[in-house]
């Protein structure tokens, strides 16, 4: 794991994620925010690959980037109309915010780097998961399997009849 | 120096305590409901680092699993609110969730 392409690589890819979302949270327009989101998600799918969990990071660049990131560009596209030139958002309580960001991660980093006892398993994953994805999915997680599946579909129509426009004559 | 070369535990969860804490910056601090929805997308990518992390070195496929129905709740969660966003702005013209003081139409 002290492959030096492999770490140079990771800090890449550790870097476009922590730096784009700390673009999309600092920005002041939220379309720059929509698109420095897609960098973020890319870099996170990169970061399951390293992980060992390549089924997952497909199932992230499929439903976040073809998904969810285009959910909230609709979003954006929709509640600002085009020829106002400026979709910014304002911001309040910043202070209190900036100091529970610096507090948040300095007590977890604190935490993380000061237990010492992360005692990696002796078989750790390796390789490609999804048989083993397979597997599980239809053996121990049969129920909550169904069951997820059950809810996104009432989701997806409650999202519908939610956002239904009125019929004219109402 | 072994630290940093060293690809380890320890630097899975810095990243996801960073995008953690912007994702928490980002639902404190804005008005703008659809900012809102990205950080709490930020959140949850965070909690699926950390899941993937603990679940590669530990070896079993729980956090793999739990990482897969994140993934895909946080999809039901942005359907969900977006329309929700949008019946927001037909009736108050605006996504600015400090405006936003009444239940009824």
């Amino acid at each position: 794991m002290s492959n030096p392409t492999y770490t140079v690589i990771f800090y890449l890819f550790a870097a476009i994620t922590v730096c784009s979302a700390a673009f999309v949270v600092f920005t002041r327009n939220v379309i720059y925010s929509a698109f420095s989101l897609l960098f973020t998600f890319f870099g996170v799918a990169a970061l399951y690959v390293f992980l060992s969990a390549d089924f997952i990071a497909v199932t992230q660049v499929v439903v976040y980037v073809g998904g969810i990131l285009v959910l909230l560009l609709f979003g954006v596209m929709f509640t600002n109309s085009i020829m106002n030139a400026k979709p910014k958002s304002d911001v309040l309580h910043v202070v209190p915010g900036t100091v529970l960001l610096i507090g948040i991660i300095g007590a977890m980093l604190y935490t993380f780097y000061t237990t010492h006892g992360w005692m990696p398993s002796e078989t750790t994953l390796q390789g490609s998961i999804v048989e083993r994805i397979g597997f599980e999915t239809m053996s121990r997680y049969v129920l909550p399997f169904e069951m997820v599946s059950i809810l996104l579909l009432a989701a997806l129509i409650g999202a519908a009849f939610l956002a239904r426009f009125d019929k004219p004559g109402k | 120096m072994e630290q940093l070369t060293t690809i380890g535990l320890n630097h899975y969860l810095t990243i996801s305590a960073f995008l953690l804490g912007f994702g928490l910056f980002a639902v404190m601090t804005r008005k703008n409901a659809i900012v809102i929805l990205m950080g709490v997308e930020l959140i949850l990518n965070a909690a699926n680092i950390n899941f993937l992390a603990f679940s590669k070195y530990n070896g079993g496929m729980e956090g793999v699993m739990f990482a897969l129905f994140i993934i895909v709740i946080a999809a039901a969660e942005a359907a969900i609110a977006l329309a929700i966003v949008i019946n927001i702005f037909k009736i108050f013209k605006s996504v600015d969730v400090s405006t936003v003081d009444t239940m009824k139409e």
